[in-house]
């Protein structure tokens, strides 16, 4: 595996007459996990998608590197908060999309193998319909993974699952994708503090990088260094601008 | 129950109809009664089952082209700004038309036979089925094409494996939409100028004061219909739950 670039953005966007944010200066670093912390709507998500080259509606000035100068063209994989699995295809052909939607030659072994690192094997031949919540959002990572990227975008991608679902999940994502250089925007100030390596906050008074706490992710959940970590950061994140 | 429901409501037309013939006592070339109608019917059944057979096959051949031809336009307009820019107003334009004052001409152009019934039909379907099918296309859900780019699909494959099967429900909308209007499109066809047909034989028997054939012929044609409905709404029904199960 060639190694994980880092991701460097700064500039400002906004839309016609309002500021998105200004003077941005972003640093994800290679092979590491970055946490974007930040209330709804304070445009967390539209750095990742401005990374991730999506349409975002919003006028950005400013630059996104690479920490090895390489274009992110074809090195990128997102996953979004809804699985988006295609209701009308199984587990495999899901997982298999990308390669399908490329026109190239689907490597289903692989496939199958990664279904199995998530737990699915058992599910391979059902819709995403009989699937559960937790099910559905291990699909859509085993879809993540098969795209090879090694740079991988993660919008709030457990935030709609149960507490004890969203955990295992963090676990199985943190495990899996090792080694890649990964951007987690989340709005969960105990996500942010378990699993960054390097912890960024967002709020209206602009972007501030938070120390992360001592122990290396995924933090135990009774890690004390995480608990005033998550403390720390909620309240940071509800200082008024 | 829905059968049981439909059986009463049908059972109740018909208790109303003989009353307001008993209550009236209307001559029988204005308003025959259910017994006279349903006498005339089964003594004209091999008479009606010809003309039903031409119907039905106008109905359906017109169900065909016009679908296809629906489905065609609204892909070409869903992958192309160029078609959405020209052929869009045209469709518009074609609708702003009421469809009903080309039936004369296109028996004009196509003659007494199938053929301008046919035409007829595919024109009364074809906008239904362009414009759900389209509507469907344009509405893909966001997040399954910015996962699509991310992927780095081209536009014609996002169309083809993406926003077609999830554009499916809405052409199922619109095929169910067109079996209703089908029939409509044959019979004006038909009133106009034909030499077969259930609509055919219902300007026949008016013209005769053979009322009760009229009215037999009307509810053969209604029969036809639902009958069309039921089997297309199955259809549509069955297939999309196997393609899209849960939705």
């Amino acid at each position: 595996m060639t190694q994980a670039p880092g991701v460097h953005i700064k500039g400002s966007a906004g839309f016609v007459a309002v500021s998105l944010f200004r003077n941005l200066d972003v640093t994800v670093g290679a092979g590491e996990w970055t946490c974007l912390l930040g209330v709804s709507g304070v445009g967390k998500s539209t750095i990742l998608r401005l990374i991730a080259g999506l349409e975002t509606g919003a006028v950005f000035d400013g630059s996104i590197e690479t920490s090895d100068g390489a274009s992110l063209d074809g090195r990128v994989a997102y996953m979004a908060q809804q699985d988006l699995l295609l209701p009308w295809a199984t587990v495999l052909e899901n997982v298999c999309l990308g390669a399908r939607l490329r026109g190239e030659r689907v490597d289903h072994a692989r496939a199958k193998a990664l279904i199995e690192d998530v737990g699915l094997t058992a599910h391979v031949a059902k819709k995403p319909h009989a699937l559960s919540g937790g099910q559905r959002q291990r699909a859509a990572l085993a879809r993540t993974l098969m795209e090879g990227g090694q740079v991988i975008l993660l919008d709030e991608p457990f935030s709609a699952l149960d507490a004890r679902t969203r955990a295992d999940m963090q676990e199985l994502a943190f495990r899996l994708l090792g080694g890649r250089t990964v951007l987690l925007v989340t709005h969960d100030p105990a996500e942010a503090a378990r699993l960054g390596h390097r912890i960024v906050i967002m709020t209206e008074a602009g972007v501030a990088t938070v120390a992360p706490p001592a122990l290396a992710p995924p933090r135990p959940l009774d890690d004390a260094g995480y608990l005033a970590a998550q403390a720390a950061l909620l309240q940071r994140l509800r200082v008024p601008a | 129950m829905k059968l049981l429901g439909g059986l009463f409501a049908a059972g109740l037309a018909v208790l109303v109809w003989q009353a307001i013939v008993t209550l009236t006592d209307a001559p029988r070339f204005i308003l025959p009664s259910p017994a006279l109608v349903l006498e005339t019917w089964f003594a004209n059944r091999a008479l009606l089952a010809e003309h039903t057979l031409v119907t039905g096959l106008e109905i359906v051949l017109g169900l065909l082209i016009g679908a296809g031809l629906g489905v065609i336009t609204a892909l070409s307009l869903a992958a192309s700004n160029f078609a959405r820019l020209t052929i869009r107003p045209m469709l518009v334009f074609t609708q702003a038309l009421p469809v009903f004052a080309l039936a004369p001409i296109l028996t004009l152009w196509l003659g007494f036979g199938l053929g301008s019934k046919i035409a007829m039909a595919v024109l009364i379907i074809y906008f239904p089925v362009t414009s759900a099918f389209f509507d469907g296309l344009m509405r893909t859900p966001k997040g399954y094409l910015d996962l699509a780019e991310t992927m780095g699909a081209s536009p014609a494959r996002i169309l083809w494996k993406v926003r077609v099967p999830a554009a499916l429900p809405a052409l199922g909308s619109g095929l169910r939409l067109a079996a209703v209007y089908a029939p409509i499109g044959a019979v004006i066809g038909e009133w106009v100028g034909a030499s077969r047909g259930l609509g055919y034989l219902m300007l026949l028997a008016n013209g005769r004061a053979k009322t009760d054939l009229m009215f037999a012929a009307l509810f053969t044609l209604g029969l036809l219909s639902i009958l069309l409905y039921v089997v297309v709404n199955r259809v549509t029904l069955y297939a999309l739950e196997r393609h899209t199960p849960g939705q």
